[in-house]
């Protein structure tokens, strides 16, 4: 089958031989153009397209067929971003009208997909039926589904008929040993399945699912949970697995768990990741196409990655809306031409910038923070930024490595407690970057940062995030400030 | 007596979906079983279906009304482990 493309890439010039290593531009690079063509509107799949495409989730999926010790099925809240998590439950026909006047209020809307808040593929018919209708109503979008993988494999056909094009499956190990200390329970075949002989199956089904969705050129994103102590050493082994077998994207993402949350893991005390580790993972899953700008978002998210306007399209809003659905749609292909067209300038403008290397090999990386509202440009002011997308400059290029949310109302047990204010939460969660590139900032935060050794940047404002970050690094290297070790960082 | 479900149901679908005598109903509010439809999945499955789905403890009835999933028998959390969170935590 084609689609097995993940290997061998070629090492980028530099060095590194890892096909997930090198700037984000030429993380697609390696995959033959036809997979490039199917992924590069896609938000969730693209790194760049992210910057440009919008997407929304529809909640019809409410029942689950498994049990997993990071969910919570009782939990129902609107401040609460991250995924299982939704406001309102929505009939098929609701969902279909809720995407119809979405995807007319956000023109650069590319991808509707159903994650929950149960399991998809546990509501067929909701779930199948939603797919039918919009696959009618509104073929420019990318319908697009995320499952625990369960009953995959009894459901191909039917994703394939429905045009389906990009399913994800959560798999969290190929080991029934690690499985068995992170799903407590499987409903199959009529019946409550426990521990091991749970998890045996369901990796069965998820590796039986993987490989046929592959074979009928479905793309196959595996996303994983990664939990400290349970699968974290496992990981690499599981990324390796699922690339064999033709998944084309794995996503390790970090757990959430907080005694809140009324989890399994949230109350029993088990930690997520630190950023370091989750990277140092995401390195380490060889050279597997890494999806590193998840946001782990709600089962009913709307808009770009890294908003949520959900608030915005609740039922009777919708309700009161009078939309020109044809018209809609021919906005959107105008719309789409457009960002393919500034994407193509910008692709340009990156590669003139970023062109001639002047820094030597072995001089020591910067992480560099950036505030953007989108389109891949350094847009966004300081004060608002609720998120900074993370670049790692190097002799090599700039790649991009996560992402740092500053909304959050807690950053972690240690910071618990103290009053800070949402400045000193910021500059807590820009530890680690030298640098921080935006639109403008402030005096009172220039000041505060600049004592926290990050240096503010407002001067390249509306250029291209990878160009602007390849021209602070070689800016910090003609300074000399690449000589000596990163100034020591007041936390 | 036949199953039945408590406030504690979190209105998943989940076993409207698998009961093999369609005796669930999507309600207000809750789901509720119609006590003259079910079977107890007698003579169609070993186990009752909506207990055997069901993710929230407490929330299906046996039909001697007792908890068909007590406390800690879903999640794996001791049940006093929920008691000591309820405590210390504002209401």
């Amino acid at each position: 089958m084609e689609l097995k493309v993940l290997g061998p890439a070629k090492p980028a010039a530099g060095g590194c031989a890892k096909g997930s290593c090198g700037s984000t531009a030429d993380q697609m690079a390696h995959l033959p153009e036809a997979i490039r063509d199917r992924v590069k509107n896609h938000p969730c799949y693209s790194e760049e397209a992210h910057h440009h495409y919008a997407r929304m989730h529809v909640a019809v999926a409410p029942a689950c067929n498994i049990q997993c010790n990071y969910c919570n099925r009782k939990y129902d809240c609107a401040n609460e971003s991250r995924p299982g998590v939704v406001s309102e439950l929505l009939t098929p026909d609701q969902a279909v009208r809720k995407t119809l006047a979405v995807a007319a209020a956000i023109p650069q809307m590319s991808v509707l997909g159903i994650a929950g808040p149960g399991d998809p593929l546990a509501n067929p018919a909701r779930t199948f039926e939603t797919f039918r209708q919009l696959s009618e109503t509104a073929p420019d979008i990318k319908l697009c589904v995320s499952t625990n993988g369960l009953s995959v494999p009894e459901h191909v056909d039917e994703l394939v008929r429905h045009n389906i094009d990009h399913v994800t499956i959560t798999i969290n190990c190929v080991d029934p040993e690690v499985g068995a200390r992170i799903y407590p329970w499987i409903f199959w075949k009529n019946r409550r399945i426990r521990g091991r002989k749970a998890a045996e199956i369901l990796i069965e089904q998820q590796q039986r699912g993987l490989e046929m969705l592959v074979a009928r050129g479905v793309l196959v994103k595996v996303n994983s949970v990664m939990i400290p102590g349970v699968n974290d050493e496992h990981l690499p082994e599981v990324s390796r697995v699922v690339k064999e077998k033709g998944a084309f994207l794995h996503n390790v993402m970090p757990l959430i768990a907080e005694a809140e949350h009324g989890t399994y893991y949230g109350v029993m005390g088990q930690r997520g990741p630190t950023q370091a580790e989750l990277t140092a993972l995401q390195d380490a899953c060889g050279d597997m196409n890494m999806m590193r700008h998840c946001r782990q978002c709600r089962a009913d998210a709307v808009g770009l990655l890294g908003e949520d306007r959900g608030q915005e399209f609740t039922m009777a809003r919708i309700d009161a809306m009078a939309i020109d659905y044809a018209a809609a749609m021919e906005r959107r292909a105008a719309i789409h031409a457009a960002i393919e067209a500034a994407r193509e300038d910008g692709r340009a403008q990156q590669a003139a910038m970023t062109a001639p290397a002047a820094v030597p090999a072995g001089t020591r990386p910067v992480l560099i923070a950036v505030a953007s509202a989108g389109q891949g440009l350094v847009n966004q002011h300081f004060g608002h930024a609720r998120e900074f997308l993370v670049y790692e400059a190097g002799p090599a290029g700039v790649r991009f490595v996560g992402h740092r949310k500053t909304d959050q109302y807690c950053v972690g047990s240690s910071t618990c407690g103290d009053a800070g204010t949402a400045l000193e939460r910021t500059i807590r969660a820009l530890a680690g970057c030298e640098v921080v590139l935006c639109s403008k900032i402030g005096i009172e935060p220039w000041g505060a940062l600049e004592a926290a050794g990050i240096q503010p940047n407002g001067e390249h404002a509306m250029e291209p995030v990878e160009a602007a970050a390849a021209a602070v690094y070689r800016e910090m290297f003609e300074a000399g400030a690449l000589d000596a070790a990163p100034a020591a960082q007041i936390a | 007596m036949a199953y039945s479900i408590t406030s504690l149901c979190v209105n998943c679908f989940a076993c409207m979906d698998v009961c093999p005598s369609r005796a669930i109903a999507e309600a207000k509010p809750h789901f509720v079983v119609d006590a003259r439809t079910c079977t107890h999945c007698e003579g169609d499955y070993a186990d009752a279906q909506c207990a055997s789905i069901c993710p929230v403890e407490g929330a299906i009835l046996d039909p001697d009304g007792l908890a068909a999933n007590p406390p800690g028998s879903l999640t794996g959390i001791p049940p006093e482990r929920l008691l000591a969170l309820a405590a210390c935590s504002p209401a």
